[in-house]
């Protein structure tokens, strides 16, 4: 039997003072995609957050493990360089940082750590290049200062470039697809696809069904006021988005 | 040793030194002699004075300075400051006197004057007169007249009419403080005529440790549409007191960008005047500085509108960590006849640790009707969100602060037009905040 990619037990967790996840059990295998549908407010981004190490969200009880090995204590730089990845909902806008440079210590770092030698700069832009045409982004945007005045569409398929540059285990995506159009939702999710495998795990995060179109899960799980209510194959999204969410939180209360 | 008489002191000090000034022609002496009477006129500052409310001059009044006396720097130490001399013709001043062994003028076009005062006052000296005499703007600035009695050398700069020196100058004053406390007065004027082009490179730097006052005064003069493009960077060592008078002089249709980088002493101050004294002058008067554990550091700034269609941008941005003090005054002033004057002004401060303190004051004083001015002032810490950005991508906590104040400098850091002056100074930065450098 394989060791899990990520094993959550019993997970209670806070977001400063408040209890938001209140025991949730997930176990996702290597080369598996889930999704976690859920209302606003359900708890996804603490999710999220909390799989990240997010300074300012807190387990209290139950546990994460990677690949078998306990993620309480980890910094999310360290989370990072052991091949975690989020996709950020709202990526960060940072001036006078280019993204070119910002990428290239970001893969450096991870490469360092993995103890792989380290990129100069020609052979990151070649490795860049070959990584960028998977989200068709332009060479302006990478000598531009990190996401700053980035569209949507360019912020979200930014964060689908750092992911093929770092090339984790488990990537967890938050709401990828909040604020895009359609054409720029099926760039994004071609990058996704296309960076599928037998040993890379995936939790996509998301409000809307519509993502789950692109990006076809084998697991989607519903998410209510911090429980998994239900879990099921991908033709769950599909009554998701028929009857809402309504329906299972009323079965929760009365179950 | 410590008095109660500064004013007393440095009289005696100027009598101490006649001897030294003996082959100066008359004029010279007498201005310094016109100084000397202005400084006790003035009195040394104290607390009571608004401009020295926040840095209090005590501590400069307690020591008995001496004339820095002449030193020699070795070729090494000039090259470990890492600075890329070699992009233009440079004058190396060692404790106000200029360093023939470490200076070059190769490659000067031949129309620029670049001289040391001593050298112009062996050939050339009525070139001088008039700006070596001047007192404006900072007639009443105690410390500036110091500087006019005291300042043994200098460095004077002149670009001809219609002319564009495509290569920086460098004028760079080196303090070597000596056994006890010295100080220096650096020196130096541009003159840039009518439709010319420069770029000035100032540099300030303390080479060795002890206590050192260096106490510049320098002046840009941009003549009718002349441009001119200004760094001054200073670095000086933990016993070093620096304070700065710069003078900005633009006429019609001219443009001057002046760019300051503070990256600290025990006590840096500087105190820059624009004149925008043509209509159609413009200026971007800019500033990044830094202060670390212990030290002080007071930017005072007066952008006077003296004529119509001037405009001025400035922007000054701090970054303090330790226990360390910052203060921004920013002083616009429209005058009467300054009419569609468009001035901007904006501070921005970045505090690294919780036991950094800024005073930011803008004071906006304006006459005439039909003009445009903002200022606004900023005081934060590092970003929370853009912090776990970065270490989520596997950046380490302590590396993702310093790229993220490199970010932050970038947009001073960035006027710097040389690229290798632009990332010595980038390093300098996180050195001196940091005590580390970031990878290529």
């Amino acid at each position: 039997m394989t060791t899990p990619m990520l094993e959550i037990e019993n997970l209670h967790a806070t977001a400063g003072e408040t209890l938001i996840l209140k025991g949730i059990d997930l176990v996702i295998q290597p080369g598996e995609v889930h999704a976690v549908m859920g209302p606003n407010g359900s708890g996804k981004s603490t999710l999220a957050n909390v799989l990240a190490g997010k300074p300012g969200y807190e387990i209290v009880s139950g546990s994460v493990r990677f690949e078998g090995r306990d993620l309480a204590g980890l910094a999310p730089e360290q989370r990072a360089r052991e091949g975690i990845f989020l996709a950020f909902q709202y990526p960060v806008e940072i001036p006078g940082v280019s993204n070119m440079y910002f990428l290239k210590q970001a893969v450096n770092a991870v490469r360092a750590h993995r103890g792989i030698e380290e990129l100069d700069a020609m052979e990151f832009l070649q490795l860049a290049r070959e990584k960028m045409k998977l989200v068709e982004m332009s060479d302006a945007l990478m000598s531009r200062s990190l996401n700053e005045g980035f569209s949507g569409g360019e912020k979200k398929r930014n964060e689908i470039l750092q992911m093929a540059l770092l090339d984790p285990k488990l990537a967890v995506l938050d709401e990828t697809d909040s604020g895009l159009d359609i054409d720029a939702l099926r760039v994004v999710a071609n990058g996704v696809n296309a960076l599928r495998g037998p040993t890379r795990s995936m939790l996509v995060i998301t409000h809307y069904q519509r993502l789950l179109d692109h990006i076809v899960p084998d697991f989607v799980h519903v998410l209510s006021g911090g429980r998994i209510v239900k879990s099921g194959a991908k033709e769950l999204a599909l009554e998701l988005e028929e009857k809402g969410y309504g329906w299972l939180q009323a079965e929760t209360a009365a179950g | 040793m410590s008095f109660a008489d500064p004013e007393r002191h440095w009289c005696e000090s100027f009598g101490a030194v006649a001897a030294a000034r003996a082959g100066e022609p008359a004029w010279l002496e007498a201005a310094r002699k016109t100084a000397i009477a202005r400084f006790v006129e003035l009195g040394f500052p104290t607390r009571r004075h608004e401009e020295w409310k926040y840095t209090n001059p005590a501590p400069i009044a307690k020591v008995a300075w001496k004339p820095a006396a002449t030193a020699s720097v070795p070729r090494a130490a000039l090259d470990a400051l890492g600075l890329p001399l070699a992009e233009g013709p440079h004058l190396v001043f060692v404790n106000g006197r200029l360093a023939a062994e470490l200076s070059s003028v190769a490659g000067l076009d031949p129309v620029v004057t670049l001289a040391s005062h001593a050298q112009l006052l062996a050939t050339d000296p009525g070139a001088l007169e008039t700006h070596l005499a001047r007192t404006e703007p900072f007639d009443d600035r105690a410390f500036a007249a110091l500087a006019r009695a005291f300042a043994t050398d200098g460095a004077f700069v002149r670009i001809p009419r219609d002319h564009s020196t495509e290569r920086p100058i460098w004028l760079v004053f080196l303090s070597a403080p000596g056994a006890g406390p010295s100080a220096s007065h650096p020196r130096f004027t541009v003159v840039a005529e009518e439709s010319s082009r420069a770029t000035i490179f100032e540099v300030h730097a303390t080479i060795g440790a002890g206590p050192h006052l260096g106490n510049s005064l320098t002046e840009i003069r941009a003549g009718e549409n002349a441009q001119v493009d200004h760094v001054k960077l200073q670095f000086d060592g933990d016993g070093a007191i620096h304070l700065g008078h710069g003078a900005i002089h633009i006429g019609r249709n001219a443009r001057v960008s002046s760019t300051l980088i503070s990256l600290g002493a025990s006590t840096a101050r500087h105190d820059i005047v624009a004149v925008l004294d043509g209509p159609g002058a413009e200026c971007a008067i800019d500033g990044l500085y830094v202060a670390t554990d212990g030290q002080h550091v007071d930017c005072r700034t007066t952008v006077d509108h003296r004529q119509p269609h001037g405009s001025s941008r400035e922007l000054f941005k701090g970054v303090l960590s330790g226990k360390s003090r910052g203060i921004f005054n920013g002083r616009v002033i429209v005058r009467q006849g300054a009419q569609k004057t468009d001035a901007q002004q904006k501070n921005e401060n970045l505090l690294l640790g919780l036991g950094a303190e800024i005073d930011s004051q803008p004071q906006l004083e304006i006459e005439a009707d039909d003009v445009k001015c903002s200022h606004g002032s900023t005081i934060g810490q590092l970003d929370e969100d853009a912090v776990f950005y970065l270490r989520s991508r596997g950046i380490g906590e302590a590396e993702a602060a310093a790229m993220l104040t490199r970010g932050f400098a970038a947009q001073i850091t960035e006027r710097v037009a040389s690229a290798a002056f632009r990332e010595r100074i980038e390093s300098l930065v996180l050195a001196r905040l940091f005590a580390r450098e970031l990878p290529a």
